[in-house]
């Protein structure tokens, strides 16, 4: 599992988050591995491909620093350097916002080819946050992708459009994309009230590079934009920078999602279990 | 697992167990762009194309699809009549 290249050339990896389905943490996902990505020392850029429904700028709590947009450099009415927002928290963490105001059709897939290939140049990582849908702002994301991270929840309707999309990807020669499960609830689980992790690879059938807790403090880190990848405690932080890790070639086992077995932990599982 | 008390309290399998068979049935429609009437109609039509070769008992015709990785399959097992056909020749 090494996507990390040979190192001293300097030539960035693109990896494109996506989903099929909306709303799975997608923009969660993405900023927070560009966060780990860049809190491990490494150039990180990441490009919010979802024009008119921009979200990645405020869950990185760079919303009022924007000026330029993917779009204005594009469409050549500035430098790519104009349009990179450096964090404040990371020296090497670097955002290219969505336009807001834009036709979705403004980009092409061959645009954000030749995009990406001039931040490879100066990049280690190139992070490409995809819409949601099966249209041209996915098919722009992927384009020039070498690797595609495919973001579900343990749902019908996320499995599902995730299946969907892993064919997609698949038939644009970009596959075989790779799982992320999101927002999975161990409780639940245990109770066969939901998915497990086991049940969604045996449906998609695609390699496992991360796994997600359900976990409030990701609202609360986005409510404050500063990705809980950062210095979260919690069992999500710690997933989120597995994956960033396991991107990076090392061997990662995946975090057991159990709660912890102590009498007050037992306790609450046994209300909640309980009250239904 | 806790199958004791599955039996004990509830009728209905899990929602985690019939969301994973239903998404079984779903992906493989999905995934070969085969609505599941189009099987049944597919089924019909080669059993009546076996038919005019060997003697078939169309009842006893099982032709599913199957999931193997991400790789789909159609599985057909058709049992031929035990017909001694020498013995008739």
């Amino acid at each position: 599992m090494d996507y990390s290249g040979n190192g001293k050339q300097m030539s960035g990896k693109v990896l494109t988050v996506t989903s099929g389905k909306g709303g799975v943490g997608k923009t969660t996902l993405t900023a927070n591995l560009a966060a780990a990505l860049a809190a491990d020392g490494l150039k990180v850029v990441c490009i919010d491909a979802d024009i008119g429904l921009r979200n990645l700028d405020v869950i990185l709590g760079l919303e009022n620093r924007i000026v330029y947009d993917l779009v204005d450099v594009v469409e050549g009415r500035c430098r790519l350097r104009q349009a990179m927002i450096r964090d404040k928290r990371l020296p090497e963490l670097y955002l290219i916002p969505a336009a807001q105001t834009r036709d979705k059709n403004a980009v092409s897939p061959s645009d954000m080819v030749r995009l990406a290939n001039e931040l490879r140049q100066e990049m280690d990582w190139i992070l490409i946050d995809s819409p949601a849908g099966i249209e041209r702002g996915f098919r722009n994301a992927i384009a020039p992708a070498d690797i595609v991270l495919v973001v579900t929840n343990p749902e019908v309707s996320a499995v599902r459009d995730a299946d969907r999309i892993i064919g997609l990807i698949e038939a644009e020669e970009k596959g075989p994309a790779k799982l992320v499960i999101n927002r999975i609830k161990p409780v639940m689980v245990k109770r066969g009230e939901m998915l497990s992790m086991e049940d969604v690879l045996e449906l998609l059938a695609i390699e496992l590079v991360g796994l997600i807790p359900e976990d409030e403090n990701v609202v609360i880190s986005a409510n404050r934009g500063n990705p809980i990848a950062l210095n979260g405690k919690t069992k999500a932080a710690q997933s989120f920078r597995n994956i960033a890790r396991r991107l990076q070639g090392h061997k990662v086992p995946f975090l057991e999602m159990q709660e912890d077995g102590s009498l007050f932990g037992r306790l609450a599982r046994m209300l909640r279990a309980g009250g239904n | 697992m806790n199958g004791f008390f599955e039996k004990l309290f509830r009728r209905e399998p899990n929602s985690a167990s019939q969301a994973k068979e239903r998404l079984k049935l779903v992906l493989i429609h999905d995934r070969t762009d085969m609505a599941p009437g189009k099987l049944e109609e597919m089924k019909d039509e080669l059993i009546a194309v076996i038919s005019r070769y060997v003697d078939i008992d169309p009842d006893a015709v099982r032709i599913d699809m199957a999931q193997e990785g991400r790789e789909q399959r159609l599985i057909a097992d058709i049992p031929l009549r035990a017909v001694g056909r020498r013995r008739m020749n």
